[in-house]
């Protein structure tokens, strides 16, 4: 469904990304995780075309979608929900608003079916009766719900989480997980998660790429990734320092 | 450059977001009116005592209102209009998009199928343009009545006299010059704001230096522009 092939970025003198490839299969969820400064953002942004690789392709449902012109993008991103770190919701609108919003730019006219979207979105993500609070009157958690609720209401194919857990307390990260769980197993959705969460990743990631200088070090099962011996992986999926060495 | 073509595709090739444009409008242009009013009514006032005690000495005190009404339709309404909208508009569309930028709400714009040109820019900047003649006549109004008022009452000059003189001696070619400029110097403020808004670098401090930038380099380009916008304008409408 998505496959990256030698994908290699640089900004300036900075290589974050070199000779990644990987593919996604309809429906499976993969995880990516690595250290900060890895180049786990930078690489989901060359998935849906926010970033253009210096090398390599990125193929969605066969069409490469490098160098293709910002407007023929736009038609490619429609099979795209993407949740964004910081949830990235539009603060000049107020709940209903920012979860209507792609359906009012796929061109949905019928305001009745939109509210009525809105409100099964919301009541998904288990916050009902929400639709006038403005942003800033909403948690952190609560935001990320939001987050979710606009990014899968107009039912995409393919979901891109960035570290849809950072900066929340273990409950409110537990409950996004079940989210994530919920929406993929319900409508079927193909998932990328970038996630420092290990407990997340091994809950929701059927597939693991421990990406490591900008390449992929490991590519393989929850089950292999927690169980590696390799002492690189088992110290970064343990959250073990290693200060003598000044490495993990 | 390659923003004002992108406006100008999107412009012509796709549909207004009516709801952003008459929320910008008002921004624009309803919410300028106290500070183009302001500036309007003290420039006419100042300009038109100044030209007075000049023209006393020369025993012209008549000519004063036509000078002032003058200069107020062909070079200060629109520059000081401009400026002022520069200020206040300018740095308001940069930090707006700026901040949206470094919150990767124009990110999320760019995933939803939605181009922050046709969606943010475009409409901003046909607010700006329709806004600035408006403001710029409203300029010209408020500082020639100011002017007007103050030349019968504190100056004791004659009024209907000086008003004769100056509809006589402002032509439409004036106004015309008057209003091309706003409209030229509305394009200039929302393409610099929202350019710098969009490319602002990381950060609060990201935004902040963009915000400064796009008041900077606004006023500048309205300054620079509007020397040469007089020269050219003049050999177009005065031939």
């Amino acid at each position: 469904m998505i496959e990256a092939q030698n994908i290699s970025k640089s900004f300036g003198n900075n290589t974050v990304l070199h000779d990644v490839s990987f593919k996604v299969a309809e429906g499976e969820s993969l995880a990516i995780i690595g250290r900060s400064g890895t180049g786990k953002s930078v690489l989901l942004k060359h998935l849906i075309g926010l970033l253009m690789p210096d090398e390599g392709t990125v193929r969605v449902r066969g069409v490469e979608i490098n160098n293709m012109p910002e407007r023929e993008l736009l038609a490619v991103r429609r099979q795209f929900g993407m949740l964004f770190q910081g949830a990235a919701l539009f603060d000049s609108m107020d709940v209903a608003e920012n979860i209507a919003f792609p359906l009012r730019r796929a061109g949905e006219t019928d305001e009745a079916e939109i509210q009525q979207r809105v409100s099964e979105m919301l009541r998904l993500v288990e916050m009902p009766g929400v639709e006038t609070k403005l942003l800033s009157e909403l948690s952190g958690g609560m935001r990320k719900r939001v987050g979710l609720a606009r990014a899968i209401v107009h039912r995409p194919a393919i979901i891109l989480y960035d570290e849809p857990t950072t900066g929340l307390d273990p409950v409110v990260s537990d409950s996004i997980d079940q989210l994530i769980l919920r929406v993929r197993d319900q409508f079927n959705i193909t998932s990328i998660i970038i996630t420092h969460d290990m407990r997340s990743a091994r809950r929701i990631g059927q597939r693991i790429i421990y990406l490591r200088d900008g390449q992929v070090y490991l590519d393989a099962t929850a089950e292999e990734v927690f169980n590696s011996e390799d002492l690189l992986v088992s110290r970064f999926v343990n959250g073990e320092a290693n200060l003598k060495e000044g490495v993990m | 450059m390659l923003l004002g073509g992108e406006v100008f595709r999107s412009l012509f090739t796709v549909r207004l977001h009516w709801d952003e444009f008459i929320k910008q409008l008002h921004f624009i242009g309803w919410k300028s009116q106290v500070i183009v009013l302001t500036t309007g009514a003290s420039t006419g006032m100042v300009f038109c005592a100044q030209t007075f005690f000049q023209f006393h000495k020369m025993k012209m005190d008549n000519a004063t209102l036509t000078v002032v009404g003058v200069a107020m339709i062909t070079e200060l309404g629109p520059v000081l209009a401009g400026l002022m909208v520069a200020g206040r508009v300018g740095a308001a569309i940069s930090a707006e998009l700026g901040t949206m930028r470094v919150t990767e709400q124009i990110d999320a714009l760019r995933t939803m199928a939605t181009h922050p040109v046709d969606y943010l820019v475009v409409p901003r900047f046909l607010a700006t343009v329709i806004a600035m003649p408006l403001l710029t006549v409203l300029a010209w109004g408020v500082g020639i009545a100011a002017a007007y008022l103050l030349s019968i009452t504190v100056l004791g000059l004659e009024g209907s006299y000086g008003l004769r003189h100056l509809y006589f001696y402002v032509d439409t070619q004036d106004v015309l010059l008057g209003c091309i400029k706003a409209l030229f110097f509305g394009g200039i403020i929302a393409l610099v704001g929202c350019y710098r808004g969009l490319n602002c670098g990381e950060g609060a401090e990201g935004v902040g230096r963009a915000t400064n930038e796009a008041v900077v380099q606004s006023c500048i380009a309205i300054l620079v522009s509007n020397f040469f916008l007089t020269l050219l304008l003049r050999g177009i409408l005065y031939p």
